[in-house]
């Protein structure tokens, strides 16, 4: 017993990464995590975008399976698995079975190389985030084959719509992310594509890199933000999916479970591709003021934040458990949301514990930052009209492109300043 | 029409080959689309993503309502006519009765009079903020829709006050009104008006600087005043393309020569203008409202007519401006208590012509935002 508990805080306090460790058991379990956190992610962002969504648009949003809809997502996945799972008769049925789990395997796989903290990764490659910007956009190669292989023509029109943006958006993102590369490199390391590295880089310089040569570094983190939600097909760049002019875009004659792999997918990319700007640009796991605000002091302050947020849920639930209708019909759920109360207010109690505190800091601030992002994502649909065509095409190739290029040399020149000018001297003055 | 040529009928079956020796797409949208609003059924013909024609199919709603017509006494048929735009069930009324009592030489009683402009206007501003919402989200806005739908529902408690019902009113009976005005309609509709300025306020700050909106919009959809005149288009799609024609001030009916507006025009006749001039035509609205609801007068609200109508033989023709263009009831007496023949101009109908010309060129996109614009109502179209 005590040395299975040893070999288990061999594991906790290990400076490297699983994979870095080569520990295909310890992999195995972060793996296991990962998904089943993504799922849950999944699952919480299908309730709040619904919620959030609605409260925009002044109505309530679901309100009736459990204490304000809180249970519908597990109704609807239930919905979604009982659902008859139709492969419709002109379909090419093998590629029509295969597009979705192509989609999916994309969207989990670039999950390999996120660093939710300096040792909390999958694993840490050289070229992580080579590897991220690859994977993911294998996702387009799923989608046009659902298009394609539904022999239909507005999934037809969808799939060849989302191939252009996605290949074209990826040019804008991929110049945004090589300023950044460009950026790691004034470290004393030297350069890195790895995730991790990157956000040491961030760490060492003593600045997220949004802020760094400002505004070169904001210029590019728009670009990517931009880039990345063409990039994941989300209003307002939804034109793949436009409900309005192509019924549902490339997942029309999909059904049950097979498009509910296309929604786990597109919701798991959005989390993928938020991660890759918070770790390029908003200094991933790093807590805010990481160099200003240092001591042990502000240390436990910002150590305090993950059980603080968990107990702020926790009042939430129990505000709104006092403003439940008093009707006995209300009973169950407000029992149920009181019971969801208590379960916040002990994970946030837990929080608190030292060892617990000082080991999950690192997720949390990864996860509230990415949450941010998941905001952002509902905002934008919330408020924006749609793109045409042309013009997202016109965004990307005129406006993205041209920018991105610049932003590109200007960070190379403003990195490169003092080796310049010292050149420049010796030209001048021989 | 600029070129005749340019509207040749669409040959569906044999598909052109177009660049690259790709052929031509031949889609079909409807009658059951997210975005076709209601039943309307599309034929496209697509060169990728550019419209190279396309057909429309009507008739999916058709109910027959003229027919039905012949069967029915004049004061029968009048709750019939609210069923065929019946997002403007009010104003649909309005007309008919205006058309009936034209034809029977009667006119309303001038408090009857007000009330009607009040509550017609009231429907137009309702229509508009349908239009909106839905237009709006066929774009891909779709918090509008739920913005638009609230500030509607108060429009619609003052019909469910006023009579009763609240989409197809029958709000008005031929020769006048068949309710006084509640006790506080006054005071209601007063309190809308001052709700709902700043609401529209609200739409217009969520739409009209908003890029994309402006991307989406503008040129998109042009027709020419010329053109509009020639294929029948009336209403805000008219005037939006800068004909200043509104039958309120044209051939002015009910009171509305009493009352003081501005018919709003565009210069463009594309999307946008269209989306300004409906917008300032629903702030024109409350400004009529607010004068009507001041001047009411104490009165009648039911000019004597006959319980069995019996109109000389003879024929009318009666047009309103109805929030989509001008609304015509034809009507032919044969003496008897039931008309010998109704028939119907609707707007909806007549605008939808102007699709195919709107449309050439754009892309499938556009073709969503024209319907969208054109503001049609298939149980209008269809009848």
């Amino acid at each position: 017993m005590h040395g299975f508990i040893q070999y288990i805080q061999s594991y906790l306090d290990s400076d490297k990464t699983p994979g870095g460790a080569g520990n295909i058991f310890w992999a195995t379990v972060y793996i296991l995590l990962v998904f089943a956190g993504l799922s849950v992610a999944v699952i919480a962002m299908n309730w709040l975008e619904r919620k959030i969504l609605a409260h925009m648009q002044v109505r309530l949003g679901p309100m009736r399976v459990g204490p304000h809809g809180l249970l519908q997502p597990i109704a609807d996945a239930i919905k979604l698995l009982l659902k008859e799972d139709i492969i419709p008769a002109e379909a090419d049925a093998l590629v029509f079975w295969v597009a979705p789990f192509i989609v999916v395997l994309a969207a989990f796989t670039v999950f390999v190389v996120v660093p939710f903290g300096p040792t909390h990764a999958i694993t840490d490659m050289n070229i992580g985030i080579l590897f991220m910007l690859g994977v993911s956009s294998l996702s387009v190669l799923g989608i046009v084959t659902a298009g394609w292989a539904s022999n239909s023509h507005y999934p037809l029109i969808g799939a060849l719509r989302s191939s252009a943006q996605m290949v074209s958006y990826e040019v804008a993102m991929g110049l945004a992310v090589v300023s950044v590369i460009l950026m790691t490199s004034l470290s004393s390391e030297g350069g890195t594509l790895s995730m991790i590295g990157i956000v040491q880089a961030q760490q060492a310089q003593g600045e997220w890199f949004i802020f760094k040569f400002f505004p070169l570094g904001l210029v590019g983190f728009f670009i990517f933000a931009i880039a990345m939600v063409a990039e994941t097909n989300r209003a307002p760049f939804d034109l793949p999916e436009a409900e309005s002019e192509l019924t549902a875009g490339f997942h029309t004659e999909y059904s049950g479970f097979r498009w509910s792999l296309f929604f786990l997918a597109e919701y798991s990319a959005m989390i993928a591709v938020s991660s890759i700007a918070v770790t390029l640009w908003l200094g991933g796991w790093l807590r805010p003021f990481p160099n200003a605000l240092t001591g042990p002091t502000w240390d436990l302050v910002f150590s305090l934040f993950p059980g603080i947020t968990f107990l702020f849920l926790a009042a939430i639930c129990f505000y709104n458990t006092a403003r439940m209708p008093k009707h006995p019909l209300f009973r169950v759920q407000t029992m149920g949301l009181a019971g969801f109360g208590v379960v916040l207010a002990l994970i946030g109690l837990i929080l608190f514990i030292h060892g617990v505190r000082v080991r999950v800091q690192d997720i949390y601030w990864f996860t509230a930052k990415v949450g941010a992002f998941m905001y952002l994502y509902i905002w934008y649909r919330g408020t924006f009209p749609r793109y045409r065509f042309d013009q997202l095409m016109k965004v990307g190739w005129k406006v993205l492109l041209p920018t991105g290029l610049v932003l590109l040399i200007l960070t190379a020149l403003v990195g490169m300043r003092t080796e310049l000018w010292a050149e420049l001297q010796g030209v001048w003055r021989p | 029409m600029t070129d005749p040529n340019a509207l040749s009928p669409l040959d569906l079956e044999t598909p052109d080959k177009t660049f690259l020796d790709a052929n031509e797409l031949v889609i079909n949208m409807g009658p059951q689309h997210p975005a076709t609003h209601g039943v309307l059924r599309v034929i496209l013909r697509l060169d990728g993503e550019k419209v190279m024609g396309l057909e429309c199919v009507i008739g999916y709603l058709h109910r027959g309502v003229e027919k039905i017509a012949e069967n029915r006494t004049y004061t029968m048929f009048n709750p019939y006519v609210d069923r065929m735009d019946y997002v403007a069930a009010v104003s649909n009324g309005l007309g008919y009765c205006e058309a009936v009592e034209k034809l029977l030489n009667v006119e309303a009683p001038p408090r009857a009079q007000y009330i009607r402009v009040i509550l017609t206007e009231l429907n137009r501003i309702a229509s508009h903020q349908l239009w909106l919402g839905t237009h709006a989200l066929d774009i891909g806005a779709i918090t509008p829709l739920f913005y638009t739908f609230r500030d509607r529902e108060e429009i619609l408690k003052i019909f469910e006050k006023y009579c009763g019902a609240r989409l197809t009113t029958h709000a008005f009976r031929i020769g006048g009104l068949q309710y006084e005005a509640y006790d506080g309609f006054e005071k209601d509709v007063k309190n809308f008006v001052n709700f709902v300025k700043p609401k529209i306020d609200e739409y217009e700050e969520l739409l009209t600087t908003n890029r994309i909106w402006l991307e989406r919009t503008k040129g998109v959809g042009k027709i020419s005043g010329k053109d509009c005149i020639a294929l029948g288009v009336t209403g805000p799609v008219l005037r939006a393309s800068g004909v200043k024609w509104d039958l309120r001030k044209a051939q002015p009916y009910a009171n509305y020569k009493n009352f003081a507006f501005e018919i709003p025009t565009g210069e463009n006749g594309d999307t946008y203008d269209r989306y300004i001039v409906r917008m300032v035509e629903m702030r024109q609205s409350l400004r009529i409202i607010e004068q009507a609801v001041e001047g009411i007068p104490e009165g009648p609200i039911m000019a004597k007519v006959p319980k069995v109508m019996k109109p000389p033989v003879g024929e009318i023709y009666h047009s309103i401006e109805a929030p989509k263009g001008e609304l015509g009831y034809f009507i032919v007496s044969d003496g008897s208590t039931q008309p010998y023949r109704i028939r119907v101009r609707p707007p909806s109908f007549v605008n939808l012509q102007a699709l195919d010309l709107m449309c050439r060129g754009q892309l499938v996109a556009d073709v969503i935002a024209v319907i969208g614009t054109l503001d049609i109502v298939l149980g209008e179209v269809d009848r």
